[in-house]
């Protein structure tokens, strides 16, 4: 791991966001969530609560899925991260946005990016999930409109429909 | 009151010998921050007491779980994540693994760690009761060099542990010789994902001859320390589960605890839950025994 400098001064710190390498001049203690939607204005991605309850804050990072508002962006040095504005050439893309139109899985948005970003997150691993995984995956995602009964019924419905029974 | 980051250092040293090192210059003035999820909620809240911060996330010698024919080693920064997908964790420790799924949501599992819930102290934490009945044994490291500490002596009174202020958690131990029992865990909380026990009950059990031939019972949430039953396992030990036996725990395990009032429940009602769970575990227990 690179070492770095031992001042609370901004440091360069590179990384790859949705495939592009990229560098930010950065107090290393500042938050993911504000380094890629203040300094790379990727504001796809939304703060909720600050506190890692909410999940509207998720990326992938290294492939895992996180809250960025609790990861100082200095741990993620030469990492791989991908948001949601890089998921629209991904294959599970096109099947989730048409199953959260149709189920009414989206409303206000907010929470949207990071719901999708779990959904894709346990698809990867699970492409033909249980109702139970379903919820398992997108617990760490609150979402105020919906109830939850659609979003999962979206997600069910992407799954099927990438893996023809 | 937001944190303003320019006021926070955070170093990282890359590995487990300069992170030491580091620490030991200047003794209780770095707090290690692995993957977060506790250090960067009191940070962003302003409430961090620490404007130095050692990163150690990512360091290989912290990450690894090792088996060994007796033992099995969980490196203190291991995942939630980890935890659950490695074979023999999940296949002999299912009372951890348990705990784990209860740990927040997948993302949060995928960077808390279970040193950090070690080292955070909560008496709360649902994963701390499970290393209580396995009987871990905790790695504590520094330059001075490493002692090992059973964990049932690591938590000393409301968040106060027997960590030097020099010291690191390095791994934690659990003999591998629980195989052969039944185990129960079982958490009471306002909803299953993301939420913090009321209580949480951790249980191991052995019958023999028709008798409890070893019990070992933790519990979280109902004292300042998260607490290992040991009245009620000597009360139990040897006995045939009767409902008298049963009548008799219900009363045992609430005199045992020392639940208070909070936002999430109340000591009356955590002293009656407490109870019940174990009630729980020894119908379980004893059903066991008339379908073996």
């Amino acid at each position: 791991m690179k070492t770095l400098p031992e001042t609370s001064a901004k440091c360069e710190l590179s990384f790859t966001v949705n495939g592009d390498a990229q560098k930010v001049f950065a107090h290393p203690m500042e938050r993911l969530l504000d380094v890629l939607r203040n300094d790379l204005k990727l504001t796809g991605t939304k703060e909720g609560c600050g506190e890692g309850e909410c999940g509207s804050c998720s990326v992938l990072l290294d492939g895992m899925l996180v809250n960025s508002c609790l990861v100082p962006v200095a741990q993620a040095s030469g990492a791989n991260i991908v948001t949601i504005e890089g998921m629209s050439a991904h294959a599970l893309m096109a099947p989730l946005q048409e199953a959260f139109l149709e189920c009414g899985g989206a409303q206000c948005g907010i929470c949207t990016p990071g719901m999708i970003l779990a959904a894709v997150h346990l698809l990867e691993k699970k492409p033909e999930p249980a109702i139970a995984d379903i919820r398992e995956g997108l617990a760490g995602n609150l979402c105020r409109c919906t109830g939850y009964m659609q979003i999962f019924e979206a997600v069910a419905r992407a799954a099927r429909r990438r893996v023809p029974a | 009151m937001r944190a303003d980051p320019a006021e926070y250092r955070l170093v990282s040293p890359g590995s487990l010998d300069a992170v030491l090192l580091l620490m030991a210059g200047e003794p209780a003035q770095w707090l290690p921050i692995a993957g977060g999820t506790d250090v960067m909620v009191l940070y962003s809240a302003g409430k961090l007491p620490s404007r130095k911060l050692i990163n150690i996330w990512n360091i290989p010698e912290l990450q690894q779980i090792e088996v060994f024919p007796d033992s099995i080693r969980i490196g203190a920064a291991c995942t939630y994540t980890a935890l659950r997908n490695h074979e023999t964790v999940s296949r002999e420790f299912p009372l951890l693994v348990t705990a784990a799924s209860w740990t927040g949501g997948i993302a949060n599992q995928n960077r808390g760690t279970l040193g950090g819930n070690i080292a955070n102290a909560s008496p709360a934490a649902d994963s701390l009761p499970a290393l209580l009945v396995y009987g871990a044994e905790l790695t504590l490291v520094s330059v001075r060099g490493e002692r090992r500490v059973d964990y049932r002596n690591f938590h000393t009174g409301y968040k106060q542990t027997v960590l030097a202020a020099d010291e690191l958690i390095r791994d934690i131990s659990l003999p591998r010789r629980f195989s052969g029992y039944l185990s129960h865990a079982r958490k009471a909380g306002a909803r299953n994902a993301q939420a913090i026990s009321k209580v949480c009950l951790a249980a191991l059990g052995q019958m023999a001859n028709g008798a409890i031939r070893d019990v070992r019972l933790a519990m979280g949430s109902v004292a300042p320390v998260p607490l290992r039953l040991a009245e009620t396992e000597r009360l139990l030990a040897g006995k045939h589960i009767e409902p008298s036996l049963i009548a008799t725990v219900k009363k045992s395990v609430p005199w045992e605890i020392s639940p208070i009032d909070d936002i999430r429940s109340t000591a009356r009602c955590r002293a009656a839950v407490a109870g019940n769970l174990v009630a729980e575990f020894l119908e379980m227990l004893a059903s066991e025994r008339t379908n073996a």
